[in-house]
């Protein structure tokens, strides 16, 4: 019976518990993630959706620890079982580019441009996995051909500037996948590409992901996106995730206010003539910790117990959760 | 006072006569390099593009990155001018005005510009009254005139004057910061507003606000737009005629229903079938063009878009395609469009 049951709820790859991040300067106080429940099974692609100062990337950053030192984070991370804010420095770099690895937005700036696209992939694997300069070699050619780079052999020798920004991207997936990690963060990959060649690297990314099997968090402020590339979604608002579920169930209709504004106010099909829908206002500035609903000051549902106190998650069922106390 | 600086700004040809003509536009960079500082090679952003802007209309312009719409955007607005090619306003050529034509500092006063990164075109020093009223000051106008000018303009555009006039550009969030941006351009009561990627810069839920605002600003102001944009949803929101640009040339041009409902450019159609689709159960298998877009130094012969095409044969690598008038103004640069053209499809697919 209990070996049933494991076999029905395995072990989430990744799980975040109540997770914070702020950050505190001379200055000024951000508090750019406030609580952030979340789980990941193993081979499942997670999208998390939001704007820009949501807290998407921190969250990111945080599963990474690749945050700076100002930074004050708390709660667990827990990837493969493993406990991540325990880890040491040694630890840590064998976690980044084994276990988990990234991809970013501008793979210019990712990649480092004194050296070919062939020595960064291989350095990963020389230094991951011991192995010799020639064996590395032949696995990074073995990389590109893998993420389908037109004349990879040829490509090894090119420095990031010499190649386009879609293939520049390919390579940095290379990069990222050299180690076979069990868990890739992508955040907003294919956000600075053209529309013909951000498709062709959604579709490279989904299938290298079934076929190697690995987890995915893909964060991107772009509903098409997730559309096309998600398992499940997360919508994060002023460093809390709202609500989470499925993706097809999410996009038929989102159940908190904040995603369905942004559902309604984004283009898409014939809209030419209609005024678009808006939410008002613009999202909080974070200088403080959240004491209530973020979203009650842009929401035309709010009432006065929105601001009484932080809403609850409710589950919706099929695996659906919102944060919003109309929901109860 | 307010009248002088408007009088330039009245219809000259009527309705019917479009209000910038655009014929065999023209702009190639090109490298140098080696010992002697020797042209090297030539980067051919605008190769011979032709289009008109009717009076009152929204033309949208897409294409991916290196197409050209942003040099096209530039040579519209004169902010570099370009090698062969004529522009006419309103029935005057433009940067001829002793020669009966249109002064370059009058044409720029009736064509605006927003760009796309809202902080780096704002003057990070001057509060954003002063960087509105600057233009009209220059024009001519008092101080005082320029100010309530500018406060007036704030308002329009959503900002309360009594707390924003005052303000730096730092201390506004990006739309707050575009939306000071397009009134700037509205300062001199121009004719056209050139947009170059106003919104793509912007979170969702603001890129909403900006797009009901410049829509309402078109109809207050009586304005003419030439949108320069990456995002074909967008386009098709805001745009009533397309433009889609190919490696510096014009792949297809025509009404909005048109290039979205029957593209016929095997281009204009990737394109569209590269939209993430929001409905899951709907997803891409298949990436509709495979490779980037070539790089506008050494375009292919015959048609730019062949090495891409999954149409292309020997007809389209040795002639370069002639727009093909498809009727009510839909005109595409496709060998497949045009009867006769010698490709085996011609005809068939129109």
């Amino acid at each position: 019976m209990s070996a049933a049951l494991k076999m029905d709820t395995p072990a989430p790859l990744m799980r975040l518990k109540d997770v914070h991040v702020t950050f505190r300067t001379r200055d000024r106080t951000v508090h750019a993630v406030n609580g952030v429940d979340m789980e990941l099974a193993q081979g499942e692609v997670l999208c998390i959706l939001g704007e820009s100062g949501s807290g998407k990337s921190v969250t990111l950053r945080a599963l990474m620890r690749l945050l700076p030192k100002f930074a004050q984070v708390s709660g667990g991370v827990e990837v493969a079982g493993r406990d991540v804010m325990a880890m040491n420095e040694k630890e840590l770099s064998h976690y980044r580019g084994g276990d988990v690895s990234m991809i970013f937005q501008e793979p210019m700036t990712a990649m480092d441009p004194v050296f070919t696209i062939g020595r960064q992939i291989a350095e990963v694997v020389q230094r991951h996995e011991g192995v010799s300069r020639s064996v590395a070699d032949a696995r990074a050619l073995e990389l590109l051909e893998l993420v389908q780079i037109p004349s990879a052999k040829r490509r090894l020798a090119a420095y990031p500037h010499e190649l386009s920004g879609g293939l520049r991207q390919r390579a940095m997936i290379a990069v990222a996948l050299a180690c076979r990690p069990k868990l890739l963060l992508a955040d907003e990959p294919t956000t600075a590409l053209d529309a013909t060649v951000q498709i062709q690297v959604l579709l490279l990314l989904r299938e290298l992901q079934q076929k190697m099997g690995m987890g995915v968090i893909f964060v991107t402020h772009d509903l098409g996106v997730a559309g096309e590339i998600a398992d499940r979604v997360a919508v994060m608002y002023a460093g809390k995730v709202v609500e989470e579920g499925p993706v097809a169930s999410f996009m038929a209709g989102p159940a908190h206010p904040y995603p369905r504004g942004l559902l309604n106010s984004t283009v898409h099909g014939n809209m030419r003539g209609k005024i678009l829908t808006t939410i008002p206002g613009a999202p909080p500035s974070l200088s403080t910790k959240p004491v209530n609903c973020s979203f009650a000051p842009r929401c035309t549902m709010a009432e006065q117990a929105c601001l009484d106190a932080i809403p609850p998650m409710v589950e919706l069922g099929g695996g659906r959760r919102a944060r919003c106390i109309k929901l109860g | 006072m307010d009248t002088q600086i408007d009088q330039s700004g009245v219809d000259r040809g009527g309705p019917a006569q479009p209000l910038l003509t655009l014929e065999g536009l023209q702009k190639h960079f090109p490298i140098k390099g080696g010992l002697m500082g020797r042209t090297v090679a030539t980067v051919r952003a605008v190769d011979g593009v032709t289009f008109t802007v009717q009076k009152g209309e929204t033309l949208g312009i897409v294409g991916e990155s290196g197409c050209g719409k942003s040099t096209t955007a530039r040579l519209l607005m004169r902010l570099m001018p370009p090698d062969t090619g004529t522009m006419i306003f309103d029935g005057e050529s433009v940067g001829e005005g002793n020669a009966g034509g249109i002064a370059l500092r009058d044409y720029r006063r009736q064509v605006q510009m927003v760009f796309q990164d809202s902080y780096a075109s704002l003057n990070p020093r001057l509060p954003i009254e002063d960087s509105i009223a600057f233009a009209p000051k220059v024009h001519g106008l008092s101080d005082a005139e320029a100010r309530t000018r500018a406060r007036d303009l704030l308002a329009a555009v959503g900002l309360a004057p009594q707390s924003f006039a005052r303000r730096y550009p730092h201390e506004l969030s990006g739309g707050q910061r575009q939306r000071v941006n397009i009134a700037r351009a509205l300062a001199l009561r121009p004719r056209l507003v050139i947009l170059d990627e106003p919104v793509s810069a912007l979170d969702k839920s603001v890129e909403a606000q900006v797009l009901n605002l410049l829509v309402e600003l078109k109809a207050q102001f009586g304005l003419t737009y030439v949108f320069i944009s990456h995002d074909l949803n967008v386009v098709q929101f805001i745009s009533d005629r397309v433009l889609v640009m190919y490696l510096g040339e014009v792949a297809e041009i025509g009404p909005v229903d048109a290039i979205y409902d029957r593209p016929a450019h095997p281009y204009t159609r990737a394109l569209l079938a590269s939209r993430p689709s929001m409905d899951p159960a709907k997803r891409r298998t298949e990436p509709p063009l495979t490779g980037d877009p070539p790089n506008p130094v050494n375009p292919p012969s015959g048609c730019r878009f062949r090495t891409r095409c999954t149409l292309a044969e020997d007809v389209c690598a040795a002639k370069k395609p002639l727009m093909a008038d498809l009727g009510g103004g839909h005109l595409a640069a496709c060998h497949i469009a045009s009867p006769g053209s010698g490709h085996s499809k011609a005809g068939v697919m129109a």
